[in-house]
C-alpha cells in the first residue's frame, strides 16, 4: 500500500459517484479538447499565411466587386510586385457539394501564389485552355478527378448567357502545396477567368478581389494605405489589409468563433466546478471521522490537506485525459471523414491548455474541502462533534 | 521501574459557547514504563480527555504533560503529530478502520510516516497480524471482519510502529463478552510479553482486571487508585 494508493482507494470508494462525475470531467474535456481545435480551426487557417499578400476589396462588403479597371493603378503602387484577381464563382459540384471555385487569371494566380505546386505544362495548359481549370490534390482525390476530365459544375450566384447556370471545366492540372499547411489547403478549384467573363450574364470586366504580391513585407500599411487613399470617394472605394486579417474577418462572418468558444467553455467549466466541488465536500463531510484517525496516526495537518488535494486532482486528471483523447480521436475522425478539408486537430497546444485547466480545475475544487479536512480538530471530529 | 508518563497539576477547560467548563482539574499522576492501566469513572468525569491529553490529541490548559522525558504540553499540532507517530499507538472503541483498505493496508497506514520501503512496511504488517492472530485475513476489508477481529487489526496497527504507549477508550466497548476477553487477553499479553506500557480507558469493572493498575476518576480529579 502506497500514498498513491491510499489515495486511489479514497477516490473510488463510492464507485457510482466516482463513475458519474468522471464522466462530467470527460464530457467537459471532451468538448473543450473539441472546442479549442474549432478556435484553432478557425484562426490559425490564417496563422501560416505569411505577411507578403495583401487583399484588396470593396469598402462597403467583398460581396460586391471591384472594376478591373484598378488593375493598373494598383499595380503601379511602388511596393507592390505583382497583382492577381480572384471572383467568386459559388461553385456546386456532385449531389449538391458547396465548393470553393474562384475565377481567376492563371499567369497571375501562379505569381502571386507560389505555395501552390503545379507542373509548369499545367500552368501553361491552365492559361491557354479557355475552359480550363484546377484542381487541389485534396478536392480532386475527394472527386476522383484526373487530369483530362470534363467537370460538370453549377454556379450558386453566375448564370451563363443562355440563363444556365449549368458550366463544365476541362481539368487541366492538379495543384498541391508547398508545405504541409498548403498540402491541407488544397481543397479549391480555380478556373479560367478569360472564359468566365465572356460567358457569365452578368457582364464582364469585374474582380471579387484583388491579390497583392508585395516586394517586402514591410510595405504592407504603406502599399494599403496608398491604394485605398486613391479610391477614396471614388463609386468603388477600396480596404486593403492582409490576407491573414482578410481571412479572420471572413470568418467572423459566421460570428466570433473565439468569443463563442469562450462562453461554452465557461459555462460548461462552471457547471463543472459546481458538480465536482459538491463531490469533493461531500466526500470530506462523510469522511470526518477517518480524516481525524489519519491526523491521530501522525498524518500532519498538510499531509492530510495533500490528501485531499491528490484525490481531487486525481479525479480531474483522470476525467480531463480521457475527454482529451477522445476529442483528438474524433478530431481525426472528423478530419479523415471530411476528406483532410476540416482539419479539427487536438494538437499540443490545445492539450497543454487542457493540463493547465486540469490544475486549475482541481485547486479550485479541492482546496476548501482540503482546507477543512486540515482544519479538523481531532478530538472533536473523534466525538462526533 | 522508571516513569514514562508524569502528569503534574494539569487541567483542562473547554469553552462551549458562553461557557466554560472544567473537564480536569489539578491532576498529578506517574504511570510507569510497562504498566498496564485501567482508567475508570462516572460518564463525564474525564476520562478520555485525560486519554487526549497523554495521547497528545489535545492540549493542557494548565499544567504538565511529560512523557518519556518529553513535555508533549509544549508541542505544537505539528509536533505533536510528528510525536505521536513515533510514539503512541491508538486503540478505539468503535476501531475506525479505513473501510477502502484491507486489514494489511489498515495495519499498514501509520508505516507510511516512516522510510521504510513497501516491501518492509507489508513485511512489518504481516508481523503485526501475526501477533494478533489475523494473518490469514491481511487480504480482507474491514466490512468483512467480524467486530474482534476489527479491533485485532486496530491493536495490530497500534502496534504495527512499535510505540512506546498504547492508548486505548474502551476498546471492548462494542464487543461481546467473549471477544471482549480475547482482545482484553491479547492487551494483556502485549503488556507481559512485549513490554507496552497500556492506558484503557474502561467502564467495564471485569476489563479493569486484566491491567496491573485501576485509576478512578471523579470529576475531573482522581480519587482513587488500585494496584493488582
Amino acid at each position: 500500500m502506497t500514498k498513491a494508493g491510499f489515495v486511489m482507494a479514497n477516490l473510488f470508494r463510492k464507485k457510482t459517484r466516482t463513475t458519474l462525475t468522471l464522466m462530467s470531467v470527460t464530457m467537459a474535456f471532451l468538448l473543450f479538447g473539441l472546442l479549442q481545435a474549432v478556435n484553432v480551426l478557425f484562426n490559425a487557417g490564417a496563422d501560416f499565411i505569411g505577411a507578403t499578400r495583401l487583399i484588396t476589396q470593396a469598402r462597403v462588403s467583398f460581396t460586391q466587386s471591384l472594376p478591373i479597371s484598378q488593375l493598373p493603378k494598383i499595380e503601379a503602387v511602388p511596393g507592390v510586385e505583382r497583382v492577381g484577381w480572384m471572383q467568386w464563382f459559388g461553385g456546386v459540384v456532385g449531389e449538391n457539394d458547396q465548393i470553393v471555385a474562384m475565377a481567376t487569371d492563371p499567369l497571375r494566380l501562379r505569381d502571386t501564389y507560389p505555395e501552390w505546386v503545379l507542373p509548369p505544362d499545367q500552368w501553361k495548359a491552365f492559361a491557354n485552355t479557355r475552359t480550363g481549370m484546377i484542381a487541389g490534390k485534396l478536392i480532386a482525390e475527394r472527386y476522383h478527378w484526373k487530369v483530362g476530365d470534363k467537370i460538370p459544375m453549377k454556379s450558386n450566384i453566375f448564370p451563363q448567357k443562355n440563363g444556365s447556370k449549368d458550366w463544365a471545366f476541362d481539368l487541366v492540372g492538379i495543384y498541391d502545396g508547398k508545405d504541409e499547411n498548403w498540402k491541407r489547403a488544397t481543397n479549391n478549384v480555380y478556373i479560367n477567368y478569360a472564359y468566365f467573363d465572356e460567358a457569365n450574364q452578368f457582364g464582364p470586366g469585374r474582380a471579387g478581389i484583388y491579390i497583392l504580391k508585395l516586394t517586402d513585407p514591410k510595405y504592407a500599411t504603406k502599399v494599403a494605405r496608398t491604394i485605398d487613399a486613391m479610391f477614396e470617394n471614388s463609386p468603388d472605394e477600396t480596404k486593403t489589409q492582409t490576407e491573414k486579417d482578410f481571412n479572420i474577418g471572413f470568418i467572423k462572418q459566421i460570428g466570433d468563433i473565439g468569443l463563442m468558444v469562450r462562453w461554452i467553455l465557461f459555462a460548461v467549466f462552471f457547471t463543472l466546478l459546481l458538480v465536482v466541488g459538491n463531490t469533493m465536500a461531500q466526500s470530506v463531510r462523510e469522511r470526518v471521522p477517518e480524516l481525524a484517525v489519519l491526523k491521530t496516526l501522525g498524518f500532519s495537518d498538510g499531509t492530510v490537506l495533500g490528501f485531499v488535494l491528490a484525490e481531487t486532482f486525481a479525479l480531474c486528471s483522470l476525467g480531463g485525459l480521457v475527454g482529451l483523447t477522445v476529442a483528438t480521436a474524433l478530431g481525426w475522425l472528423v478530419e479523415k471523414g471530411a476528406g483532410g478539408q476540416l482539419p479539427l486537430q487536438v494538437d499540443r497546444h490545445v492539450w497543454l491548455a487542457g493540463a493547465v485547466a486540469i490544475v486549475v480545475l482541481s485547486l479550485a475544487v479541492g482546496l476548501l474541502p482540503a482546507l477543512r479536512a486540515s482544519r479538523l480538530k481531532i478530538v472533536d471530529a473523534l466525538a462526533g462533534r | 521501574m522508571s516513569t514514562l508518563v508524569s502528569l503534574r497539576n494539569l487541567s483542562k477547560i473547554y469553552q462551549r459557547g458562553p461557557e466554560r467548563i472544567q473537564v480536569l482539574q489539578g491532576i498529578d499522576l506517574d504511570i510507569d514504563k510497562g504498566d498496564f492501566v485501567a482508567l475508570m469513572g462516572p460518564s463525564g468525569s474525564g476520562k478520555t480527555t485525560l486519554l487526549n491529553l497523554i495521547g497528545g490529541l489535545d492540549s493542557p490548559t494548565s499544567g504538565e504533560v511529560t512523557i518519556n522525558g518529553q513535555r508533549i504540553d509544549r508541542y505544537n499540532s505539528g509536533q505533536l503529530a510528528k510525536w505521536r507517530a513515533a510514539n503512541v499507538g491508538f486503540v478505539f472503541q468503535f476501531y475506525n478502520l479505513m473501510p477502502v483498505l484491507t486489514a494489511e493496508g489498515n495495519v499498514e497506514l501509520p508505516l507510511l510516516l516512516t522510510n521504510l520501503s513497501a516491501a518492509q512496511r507489508k513485511r512489518n504488517a504481516n508481523i503485526a497480524l501475526q501477533l494478533v492472530g489475523l494473518a490469514d485475513r491481511a487480504r480482507h476489508k474491514p466490512k468483512e471482519l467480524s467486530g474482534g477481529q476489527e479491533q485485532r487489526v486496530a491493536i495490530a496497527r497500534a502496534i504495527v510502529s512499535d510505540p512506546t504507549l498504547l492508548v486505548c477508550d474502551e476498546p471492548t466497548g462494542d464487543l461481546d463478552r467473549k471477544t471482549a476477553d480475547e482482545i482484553l487477553g491479547l492487551l494483556q499479553q502485549l503488556n507481559r510479553e512485549h513490554g507496552k506500557t497500556i492506558i484503557m480507558v474502561t467502564h467495564d469493572p471485569r476489563a479493569a482486571e486484566f491491567a496491573t493498575h485501576t485509576l478512578h476518576l471523579d470529576k475531573g480529579q482522581l480519587a482513587e487508585q488500585a494496584t493488582h
